[in-house]
């Protein structure tokens, strides 16, 4: 029997920690773009001052990388210590993406900041150089691939159920690296890590001219990010836009919780811009609305439709009840693989053999071939996840990228008009919005990760069972030692981040701020 | 059906490359991090031993979360049953572990004593703690861990968290962290001079005579204990879950490979050659030299367990039948053969810049380089 509170704090301990993690990767992402374009000026104009900007940046990069890795760390083994039926499930198909990662991109990107940290005496300006690209290489690959496994669980192509080994096989690896889901999930990721870390230079370059220091690094290092922050944010909405599209077609429960749309509607369908959804009343308590305009959002056309919740439930009561025959052919042939009945019971359900799997939850006994239509009809409940954190966070996410783009709008008129010292009330607000771009990422996770429940691998596996036998003494156990230790992390890095841009770059000795 | 068969022991031949070279180069750096103290007595000591290895430890490092990432695409049974199954050791590893990148990174931020003072304590724990888990786990797997399956391969651990740490593994555990100061040792020697390297000399001849006199004591252990053995199971190159064979367990099963091959009896050899070669070579000052017999001796000591365990990975000793082995725990013919096309394109050249980032920062660094170089640790 599987114990619901070992599974809601295996949930919380993974939620906790990926979010943690995800606060060091995106600013990894870009500054490591942003520091090869400085030593770029730097090699090709030969401009000191280049230089120093590399170095001084890449000394914040580092803090924030050292706790990238040391978070990375819980990542790579969390599926196995706490998601452990997951990961003998799906381990054919997702370990591979999470092991490629490993051995092209983050072996490149670990071995090389060695160096560029190291090897500024000991190699020559253009090794150091390309020392430097193969770190950002190697973190974006790194994202590809992260991004490529979790694809997987959004929208699986590439693999198939096999009942003789009881798990997902891979059947075709290009299905899997080229899904929709993930290249348009990993361009929208990474592009939002250059937008962090656009806001982060800026925002630190304004702290620097707010106070008349270093004046020079300042306003190059701001230019650079206003420049590269623009671009990125244009693209990061863009894609996010082509994401919703792409995603949305594959996984209409998590688009009717991002517009918290209860109903189906004929075309053109109201827009709700805010609403307080209720998830036992099925409905919005209240809400502002745009008439025709979702059709417009989702579908770029006046006449598309994209179903509600009350249509996505009954497509799953269907489905659990054709998915329920398929658990119990599969039963069957774990204690016979040659049983060729039941082996063709399995064959004709297997499509539904995850929402099979859902329906155990409630089943009494958790046995699928004993559950009721009112088991049958709550399942199929489940399958809509939880409204209102989708709804707002996904609100919150583009609400901040739009301040964003206007942000930086601002930045590029002001830094080509070149008076953006003066700008003092302008100046504050980019010191002030430099957690801005961390919310909005963070944001970006929950929208994606809590849209896909009630399911780890969409309509193939429901998180509920994808947890590792645990007692719930074990889990709170960890789940305890996980906020302890990470909040001590977070303390010290914060500590040394703001030490280290309190003092300022190293200033050459002849030279004035 | 004779190519799943293949690939399923080149993957297993794989993975103990793999954690060949986990150990030989994670090891080292958490050999340093675990001797931090004693091989350097002052602050600037100290900083020396670190920045020895401070512009590989990362890169190193990958090894570690290449292991779980492979193990979980090759062996994904194996990544389930073993991770949830230790669960609090492998909270200790990682906790441990994880403190280790801050050490590096944030130790010498701060001039302060305390503040440094308690990132090489620190750096202790997260070089001791992780070898002797690594080694603890591998000797739990040798003597077979208590675990289960259901019906759909839900694996369920039965065992108590303390039983974890038996004597056999605490044994098998202090193996692995005299490998690893052996190892710690000998690159200090490699980077340092004057007397830091006749400290980390001592320390290296001591980690070589504790891990031959351990890996004695675990051999005969071994031989004495009770192993397992396949009765029978489906067709070896057969697609196949743990459900489907027999198996008995019968005292000195783990020496069954070497009285049918007896030319395995090489790899604890090399194992042997390695390590008293490797302490000899240091004796001599041939640090280089050592560091490379000491890697030998990493490969036989590991290949050591394999070789008496082939083939199983981790028995159940709860419920023997459902023990885990290089049969029935791999993924399929077909994800096998994508993972061997990568491993042979980036495996060389990983070995390749890795090789050049060593020769790169190659030399002697000193208490003057550390504490005039702004980037140095």
């Amino acid at each position: 029997m599987i114990n619901d509170t070992v599974v809601e704090l295996s949930r919380w301990q993974f939620a906790a920690t990926a979010l943690y993690h995800f606060l060091f990767v995106p600013l990894t992402l870009g500054l490591s773009l942003m520091l090869a374009a400085m030593e770029t000026v730097y090699v090709t104009t030969g401009r000191e001052i280049y230089k120093r900007m590399t170095q001084f940046w890449g000394k914040l990069f580092l803090i924030n990388f050292a706790l990238g890795v040391a978070t990375g760390l819980t990542m790579e083994f969390e599926f196995g210590t706490n998601w452990s039926f997951y990961s003998s499930f799906v381990g054919d198909t997702f370990g591979a993406p999470l092991a490629i990662e490993g051995l092209m991109a983050f072996f490149m990107e670990s071995t090389f900041v060695g160096l560029m940290l190291f090897g500024w005496d000991r190699l020559s300006r253009a090794q150091h150089l390309a020392v430097t690209y193969l770190v950002a290489l190697g973190s974006n690959l790194s994202a590809l691939w992260i991004l490529v496994a979790n694809g997987f669980m959004q929208d699986p192509q590439g693999a198939r159920f096999n009942p003789l080994t009881m798990r997902m096989e891979l059947s075709s690896f290009s299905d899997l690296i080229f899904s929709a889901d993930a290249q348009s999930k990993f361009v929208h990721t990474s592009v939002a890590g250059y937008v962090t870390a656009a806001m982060f230079v800026a925002g630190i370059s304004a702290y620097y001219m707010l106070r008349n220091r270093h004046m020079e690094l300042a306003k190059r290092s701001f230019r650079m990010a206003a420049l590269f922050g623009v671009l990125a944010t244009a693209g990061v909405i863009t894609l996010g836009d082509a994401l919703g599209f792409v995603g949305g077609h594959a996984q209409p429960a998590k688009l009717a919780a991002m517009e918290a749309l209860w109903k189906s509607e004929p075309a053109p369908m109201a827009f709700n811009v805010v609403a307080a959804p209720s998830q036992s009343a099925r409905t919005n308590l209240w809400s502002v609305q745009v008439p025709g305009a979702l059709s417009l959002l989702v579908t770029h056309s006046l006449d598309g439709t994209v179903p509600g919740a009350d249509a996505l439930e009954r497509q799953a009561a269907v489905r659990i009840r054709n998915g329920i025959p398929a658990v119990e052919a599969l039963q069957q042939l774990s204690r016979n693989p040659g049983d060729a009945q039941a082996l063709a019971q399995f064959k004709a359900h297997e499509r539904d053999l995850g929402f099979g799997f859902l329906v155990q939850r409630y089943a009494p006994g958790q046995d699928a071939s004993k559950a009721t239509p009112a088991d049958i009809e709550r399942a199929a409940r489940e399958t809509i996840p939880e409204m209102w954190p989708v709804f707002w966070s996904f609100r919150l996410m583009v609400g901040l990228g739009l301040l964003m783009l206007a942000y930086f709008i601002l930045a590029v008129i002001y830094t080509l008009r070149n008076d953006v010292e003066r700008k003092r009330g302008f100046l504050r607000l980019a010191l002030w919005a430099i957690p801005v771009p961390f919310i909005a990422c963070e944001m970006g996770w929950l929208v994606a990760e809590i849209g896909r429940q009630p399911w780890t691998v969409f309509q193939v596996l429901p998180t509920w069972m994808s947890a590792s036998t645990h007692s719930v003494a074990y889990m709170v156990f960890s789940l305890t030692g996980f906020v302890v230790l990470y909040s001590i992390f977070i303390a010290i890095e914060m500590y040394l981040m703001v030490r280290t841009v309190r003092a300022g770059p190293h200033e050459p000795a002849h030279a004035g701020s | 059906m004779e190519t799943y068969l293949l690939l399923k022991v080149l993957w297993w031949l794989l993975l103990g490359a793999l954690l060949m070279g986990l150990a030989i180069m994670v090891g080292m750096d958490m050999g340093v991090g675990t001797i931090l103290r004693w091989v350097g007595r002052t602050d600037a000591e100290r900083r020396v031993a670190l920045n020895i290895v401070g512009p590989h430890w990362d890169g190193n490092q990958v090894w570690f979360i290449l292991g779980g990432g492979a193990i979980l695409a090759a062996w994904p049974l194996i990544y389930a049953t073993a991770f949830s199954g230790l669960y609090v050791v492998m909270l200790l590893l990682l906790w441990s572990m994880i403190v280790r990148p801050l050490g590096f990174e944030y130790r010498s931020k701060l001039r302060s004593a305390r503040w440094r003072g308690a990132w090489d304590w620190s750096l202790f724990v997260s070089g001791f703690v992780p070898m002797l888990v690594f080694g603890a786990a591998i000797g739990n797997m040798l003597q077979g861990v208590p675990f289960h399956f259901s019906w759909n391969l839900t694996s369920y651990y039965t065992g108590s968290f303390i039983a974890l740490f038996n004597p056999f593994a605490i044994l098998c555990g202090l193996l692995s962290v005299a490998m690893a100061v052996f190892m710690g040792a000998v690159t200090v020697m490699n980077g340092a001079e004057g007397a830091m390297h006749g400290r980390a000399r001592q320390l290296a001849l001591w980690a070589g005579v504790a891990a031959v006199v351990l890996f004695s004591i675990g051999g005969l252990w071994v031989s004495g204990m009770s192993g397992y053995h396949l009765v029978r199971g489906p067709d070896l190159g057969a697609a196949q879950t743990p459900l489907q064979q027999v198996v008995e367990r019968a005292r000195g099963d783990w020496l069954g490979n070497f009285s049918v091959h007896p030319i395995l009896w090489l790899v604890p050899a090399a194992g042997y050659a390695g390590v008293l070669l490797g302490t000899w070579a240091a004796r001599r000052n041939l640090s280089h030299l050592a560091w490379w017999l000491g890697a030998l001796g990493w490969i036989g000591v590991i290949g050591t367990v394999g070789a008496a365990m082939f083939p199983f990975m981790m028995p159940s000793s709860s419920d023997p039948s459902q023990s885990l082995t290089v049969w029935n725990a791999s993924s399929s013919a077909h994800t096998l053969t994508w993972m061997l096309g990568f491993t042979l394109v980036f495996l060389p050249l990983v070995i390749w810049y890795t090789g050049w980032a060593f020769w790169v920062m190659r030399g002697k660094v000193t208490t003057q380089h550390v504490e005039s170089d702004e980037h140095a640790y």
